[in-house]
């Protein structure tokens, strides 16, 4: 999920990430049965992701849960996938909603349990397009039950491309004459984590089908390059490589931007604030987010954290979520009916759009699709930082 | 403390007897204390040094000496075997731009700030009466006292395209002026918020305070009457200002130059809110930290500011700028 709140800058997760390195494996079993509620369930969220009213009265999906199972709810919550990692390393917390970039590393460093679906009477629920979603499924394992899931899109300025959505990424990664006549050098922005360059790639894959590019997220030598070479290109008319949303907002209000990647949540906000922008998806597909609510390993009120898990696939829960979020409900049930998301807003955010989404995944050097490796994400690192600076 | 190195109920061969040892633990210790002065030295001092010693120093050289580990090529991870090659990898073009690019930002914000700063201090410690210092104390530390974010955002909304400056640049027909001054390479951009201009200026703003307020404490030591002496001798006012102010004014300007560069050295935040997006050494810690796991490059780009750092205190240490700190 991405939010980027000033708040992030704030803390300092290096030390902390440095102990994550010393994990010790453990054997975690699956539950077999739930037990009584320990009284209380410690949950590491992403900002917004967790609301008992105290923003605004209509989002609440807390109170009414620790009322029923007399778990109270506590939330800590982290700015960024990393921080995310060293608190369930740390440990302590019973879940976290964990992205695609961080639950693979939280399997793999064993912090987080297999969940028993069987003790989640929802699971069964659960978009079937997620229940064995590979970022959460490791050799038939379940570690998690999916959370919500979103999309990144293209935002753009209705009035600079005269009402008609552009079709392709294009607008964004070449310089081009945009349809009110003036070029799009300048007025353009890009998301400035290395994790963009999988957006070079999938615009690439559509673009340059001699690459053979399979997938976004495991690419060779030369198709790297490729996407380098794309993203070099594309510095050339940035304006501002964006990672705060709130900053993203501003820049479409005041700063003459008028197309970049970038999430629902920023499009809800400037159209709510009545700028002239709208969203699409444009026919290369996007790249987007899946979030999954994951036990800790040495969870210390595993039933309350199995009560929360069955309560967070509840459709009004799912639908409110979304609503707030700008996301998409894992439970499909969540699209109707829901109030303040209304009939249409599973739509809006991207329900149909599965199929063209290429979900955020850590790069790593082993892959699947390429036998002579991947090139391994602290590389996507440095040369994203090369490409900010214009090399 | 020659006296507390004898036992207390030892004869004195002076002649006489040191009070005799009070009742009590408290009082003994305190006695014990008084005697010894090393003893209460070292009580006091260990606490603070183990936090200094062990809790900061330790921990920072811990991460900074990951720099001469390096991270496998292949499977990403962190190969602990001593080796200069991540040291040396800093020198990689992509990665010398991001040290340079910091000094030089921190340089010209450096420049800005003496620039801006020494006409103010001037006034403060010389033509000001008492009110009217009182004021500028007011005035200089005021912008201090406010949140260091709602001064960035609050610049960031000033030099947008569309914003404040933008406006009155308009209003005044130098919006041709502003437009040649973006339109030119490095301090240029599509606006002056995704400009070096404007990363300059948020930081000369930010830190400005800690600039006048020692350059105005180095004016104030000036002797008057070694100005009045120049000028008795017939030297004009721009000589008397070249040859006697600015010389024992300027362990104040650098002492306020430490202050400035190593502030902008060090800050991660206005750059990524306003500048051109290109990292500077901050960002580049927090990048290479995070996701990536590139901790020994992360450390070995921790040691650029501390190093460039090192000289800029060496050099200043021989202007006598720690004299007027």
């Amino acid at each position: 999920m991405p939010t980027s709140r000033v708040t992030r800058y704030l803390h300092l997760p290096a030390l902390a990430a440095c102990a994550s390195l010393i994990v010790q494996p453990v054997l975690a079993a699956e539950m077999t049965e739930l037990g009584k509620g320990e009284g209380q369930v410690d949950i590491v969220a992403w900002p917004g992701y967790i609301e008992r009213g105290e923003t605004d009265k209509a989002y609440d999906w807390v109170s009414s849960f620790e009322k029923d199972t007399g778990c109270k709810v506590n939330v800590k919550t982290a700015g960024t996938s990393d921080e995310m990692v060293a608190l369930m390393n740390e440990g302590g917390f019973d879940l976290v909603t964990a992205s695609g970039d961080a639950s693979l590393r939280l399997i793999a460093g064993k912090r987080v349990a297999p969940i028993n679906t069987k003790l989640i009477p929802s699971w069964s629920s659960v978009d079937e397009r997620l229940q064995n979603a590979p970022w959460h499924t490791v050799d038939g394992v379940h570690y998690g039950v999916p959370y919500q899931w979103g999309s990144n899109v293209l935002m753009y300025n209705t009035e600079a491309f005269k009402g008609a959505a552009p079709k392709s990424w294009s607008v964004v990664f070449e310089e081009q004459t945009l349809p009110d006549g003036k070029s799009n050098k300048g007025r353009v922005q890009a998301f400035d984590g290395p994790i963009y360059i999988a957006d070079a790639a999938l615009y690439l894959m559509a673009h340059k089908p001699e690459l053979g590019i399979k997938d976004p997220y495991e690419l060779n030598e030369e198709q790297y390059k490729a996407a380098l070479d794309l993203l070099r290109g594309q510095r050339k008319i940035v304006q501002r490589y964006w990672h705060d949303a709130m900053i993203q907002v501003d820049d479409f209000t005041n700063e003459g931007v008028v197309a970049s990647s970038s999430w629902p949540f920023q499009v809800n906000l400037l159209i709510s604030q009545k700028q002239p922008v709208a969203s699409t998806i444009p026919e290369e597909g996007a790249t987007g987010w899946a979030d999954t609510t994951m036990m800790h390993v040495d969870a210390p009120h595993p039933n309350c954290a199995y009560k929360w898990m069955q309560h967070s696939l509840d459709p009004k829960v799912q639908g409110d979520l979304a609503s707030w979020f700008g996301s998409v409900p894992s439970v499909p049930a969540a699209c109707k009916g829901n109030e303040l998301l209304g009939a249409e807003g599973c739509k809006t955010n991207g329900m149909d759009d599965f199929e063209k989404i290429h979900f955020w995944r850590t790069p790593v050097a082993k892959c699947p699709t390429q036998e002579a490796g991947c090139v391994p994400y602290y590389r996507w690192v440095s040369d994203y930082i090369a490409v900010l600076g214009g090399r | 403390m020659s006296f507390g190195a004898t036992s207390p109920g030892a004869m004195n061969p002076a002649g006489f007897d040191l009070p005799a040892p009070r009742e009590g633990i408290g009082r003994r210790l305190s006695d014990a204390l008084t005697r010894h002065g090393r003893l209460l030295t070292l009580l006091l001092l260990t606490p603070p040094l183990l936090w200094l010693g062990l809790i900061y120093l330790g921990s920072l050289f811990v991460f900074l000496a990951q720099s001469i580990f390096s991270i496998d090529p292949f499977s990403g991870m962190i190969v602990r075997e001593p080796t200069t090659a991540t040291l040396i990898e800093l020198f990689r073009p992509a990665n010398f731009d991001i040290v340079r690019r910091t000094v030089l930002v921190a340089a010209a914000v450096t420049a800005l700030c003496a620039v801006l700063a020494f006409p103010i201090a001037y006034y403060a410690a010389r033509y000001a009466g008492p009110k009217v210092k009182a004021g500028f104390y007011l005035a200089v530390m005021m912008p201090l006292w406010s949140s260091y974010l709602v001064k960035v955002y609050g610049w960031k909304l000033l030099l947008a395209k569309e914003g404040a400056i933008g406006w009155f640049a308009g209003r005044l027909g130098l919006g041709g002026a502003l437009d040649a001054w973006l339109a030119l390479p490095v301090v240029g951009g599509p606006s002056l918020s995704v400009s070096y201009t404007g990363m300059v200026l948020t930081f000369t703003y930010l830190w400005l305070p800690f600039m006048i307020l020692p350059i105005q404490a180095a004016l104030e030591r000036v002797p008057p009457h070694l100005i009045e002496a120049a000028g008795d001798l017939g030297a004009s006012p721009g000589l008397v200002f070249r040859t006697v102010i600015l010389p024992l004014a300027m362990p104040g300007v650098v002492a306020g130059a430490i202050f400035t560069f190593s502030l902008t050295l060090g800050d991660y935040i206005v750059p990524q809110i306003i500048g051109t997006s290109a990292l500077v050494l901050g960002q580049a810690v927090y990048t290479l930290q995070g996701t990536a796991g590139n901790i020994p490059l992360a450390a070995a780009f921790s040691l650029v500011p501390i190093l460039v750092m090192a000289l800029f205190l060496t050099i200043a240490r021989r202007t006598g700028a720690f004299d007027a700190l």
